[in-house]
């Protein structure tokens, strides 16, 4: 089509300005309907996402029975049952330091105390909207139960008490174990008619448990001293 | 402008004087303002909706197969978000909860309740519920929680109220003017993960960045931090802050690969 067919009296100047005018139309036509999503939707697994290949639609798959990721092999037992020859162990896998009792009270106020309570006296919120009660930390069984015991609980439940091993990872574990061993002593050794706040917010005692030097402490906090439990199996 | 207005005019003027009345001429110059501002206005509209929720759905709530409330879940019974959210410190995705996490609680309390019935089900057959995505990126774009949250940021910055939410909407249209505006400075929003602990005040006793009551320092609430440096505004808190957690220049953040790699 060229001017001279839309009209003779049209100048050049005006058909170019109506030319201009339907691009100007087209690109927005294009631009605010017409959207391509190749780049918005890639054919790729983002987490969670759906996938049609799998009959259960999940993009991230399971371990294969009998296999192990890299980096999964848990050589160190002890660090990850918390047992030694079936009977649960006494001693901590690593030095309990500052840093991982700082990091033990955060996850436990995190993931334990909805239940159990900030001072461990099993009333937490969850409990008194129905939940079974727990015991209370303060109980002599509890207070003269191996550590080992409370690893276990964590990892494969107790009861009434589903288990916590994915939500929590191992040295989270421990170190929320050396914070309850804290809250038992200060519990035990603090006067019984403080109110239950002031027991807690203050630094808990450092307790020293057997081989806690000052220790390098990677960025989660913790550094397990050796792969081979070392200090339980003396 | 004008200028190549008053040509059309004169051009007009020299082939058509005959045939139209004088006013014509005012009639094409108005209708030629006319036009661009309607062309203007449309470039306008479209923009302002595609900033708009109809768009970007912030602000709406979106229906999910369980009626799950951060309102009763965060503000009732006091959860931690990363008791669900369990990833969100140390990797890109928040998490969200399998339907196990669920039954840690609903395996005891409101068993019978109906509401609840698609988590039981899930649970049973071991088929994984599915959740309306309400924040959601395209895949052009590289977003990280880990490094916001290590380096300060708070949840309810870019995720507003949660806790009061009964259902979950997003808060921001989190469209790449939204992300630049803080990128290109980061020192207005960012918080101490550890401030002083005040028996008075539970939320002193736990890190800043999960805090969904977090107020930055004014003079009335100065933000003290444990070593006992107390904060008055927060353009000294976040200037202290991008010092002390390495904050990366804003060139850094700004540049185009940070986001599209
Ligand atoms: C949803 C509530 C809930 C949460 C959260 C919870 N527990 Fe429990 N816990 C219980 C209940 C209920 C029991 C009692 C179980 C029973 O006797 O059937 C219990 C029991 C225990 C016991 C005592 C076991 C014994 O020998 O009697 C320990 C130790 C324990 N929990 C540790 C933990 C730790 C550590 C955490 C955090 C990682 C935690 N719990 C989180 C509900 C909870
Ligand atoms: C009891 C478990 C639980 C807790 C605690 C929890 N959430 Fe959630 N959250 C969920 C579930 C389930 C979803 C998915 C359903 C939905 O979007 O409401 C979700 C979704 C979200 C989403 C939207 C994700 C998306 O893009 O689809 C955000 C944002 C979020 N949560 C933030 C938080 C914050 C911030 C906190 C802490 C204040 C928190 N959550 C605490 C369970 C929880
Ligand atoms: C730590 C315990 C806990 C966990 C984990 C938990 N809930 Fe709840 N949930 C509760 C309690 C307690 C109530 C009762 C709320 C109240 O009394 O205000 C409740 C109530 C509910 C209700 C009833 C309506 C309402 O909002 O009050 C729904 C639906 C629900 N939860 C869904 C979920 C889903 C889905 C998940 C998993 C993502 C989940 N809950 C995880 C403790 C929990
Ligand atoms: C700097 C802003 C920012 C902060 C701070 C932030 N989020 Fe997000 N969040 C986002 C963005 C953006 C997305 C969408 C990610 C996507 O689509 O890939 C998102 C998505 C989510 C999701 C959905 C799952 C996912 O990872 O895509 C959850 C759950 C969530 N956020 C929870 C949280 C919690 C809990 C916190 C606080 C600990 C938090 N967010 C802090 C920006 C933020
Ligand atoms: C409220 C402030 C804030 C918002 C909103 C925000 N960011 Fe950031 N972002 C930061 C800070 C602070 C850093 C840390 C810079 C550094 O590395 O020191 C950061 C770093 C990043 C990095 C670098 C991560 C890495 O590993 O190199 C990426 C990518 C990023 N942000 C993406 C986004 C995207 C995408 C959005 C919008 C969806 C967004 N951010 C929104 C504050 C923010
Ligand atoms: C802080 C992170 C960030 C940085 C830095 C950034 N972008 Fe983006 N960009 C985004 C986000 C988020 C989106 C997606 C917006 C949306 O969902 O509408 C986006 C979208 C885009 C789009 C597509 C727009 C659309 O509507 O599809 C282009 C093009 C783009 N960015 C170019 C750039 C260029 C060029 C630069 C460097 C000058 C840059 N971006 C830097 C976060 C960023």
């Amino acid at each position: 089509m060229t001017r001279a067919d839309l009209h003779p009296m049209i100048s050049r100047s005006a058909f170019r300005l109506m030319a201009a005018g339907a691009l100007v139309a087209a690109t927005l036509a294009l631009g605010g309907c017409g959207v391509r999503l190749d780049m918005h939707v890639q054919p790729k697994y983002t987490p969670l996402r759906e996938s049609n290949f799998f009959s259960d639609h999940r993009s991230a798959r399971p371990l294969v029975e009998g296999t192990v990721a890299r980096g999964q092999l848990e050589a160190d037992t002890y660090l990850y049952t918390g047992m030694i020859n079936g009977k649960p162990g006494t001693d901590f896998p690593f030095p309990v330091t500052e840093q991982v009792m700082e990091r033990g009270r955060e996850r436990f106020n995190v993931y334990c105390a909805p239940c159990h309570g900030r001072t461990g006296d099993g009333n937490g919120i969850v409990v008194q909207r129905g939940f079974k009660a727990p015991p209370s930390y303060h109980i002599d069984r509890l207070r003269n139960a191996p550590v080992g015991h409370f690893y276990d609980v964590i990892s494969n439940g107790f009861g009434a008490m589903a288990d916590y091993s994915s939500q929590i990872p191992v040295k989270d574990r421990w170190a929320i174990i050396a914070y309850i061993r804290a809250l038992q002593f200060s519990q035990d050794a603090k006067a019984s008619d403080l109110p239950p706040g002031t027991k807690i917010s203050s630094n808990p005692p450092n307790v020293n448990l057997p081989g806690s030097e000052p220790h390098d402490i990677t960025p989660d906090g913790i550094t397990p001293t050796n792969v081979a439990g070392g200090n339980v199996a003396k | 402008m004008w200028g190549c207005m008053r040509a059309v005019g004169q051009w007009m003027a020299s082939y058509m004087a005959q045939i139209f009345h004088r006013s014509a001429n005012t009639i094409a110059k108005a209708s030629i303002i006319a036009a661009i501002l309607l062309i203007g206005g449309l470039l306008w509209a479209g923009l302002e909706l595609q900033r708009s929720p109809y768009y970007t759905y912030a602000g709406v709530a979106r229906s999910q197969p369980v009626p799950f409330s951060h309102l009763h879940h965060v503000s009732g019974v006091g959860l931690d978000c990363r008791y669900c959210h369990t990833s969100v410190e140390t990797s890109g995705f928040a998490g969200i909860p399998p339907t196990k996490t669920c039954m840690n609680c609903h395996s005891q309390i409101w068993t019978n309740a109906p509401m609840l019935a698609p988590v039981r089900e899930s649970y049973r057959t071991g088929k994984s519920l599915i959740w309306t995505r309400v924040d959601n990126l395209p895949d052009f774009v590289y977003f990280d929680h880990s490094i916001h949250i290590n380096k300060g940021i708070g949840c309810n910055t870019c995720h507003g109220p949660v806790d009061k939410m009964p259902l979950t909407y997003a808060y921001a249209s989190m469209q790449m003017e939204w992300c630049l505006n803080c990128h290109r400075d980061p020192g207005k929003y960012l918080r101490p993960h550890r401030v002083k602990e005040d028996p008075k005040d539970p939320h002193t006793m736990d890190d800043q960045v999960f805090n969904m009551t977090y107020q930055q320092p004014t003079a009335e609430h100065p933000v003290v931090l444990p070593d006992g440096q107390s904060f008055t505004s927060q353009d000294a808190l976040g200037a202290y802050l991008v010092k002390v957690k390495h904050v990366r220049s804003v060139r850094d953040i700004t540049s185009c690969s940070t986001c599209h790699r």
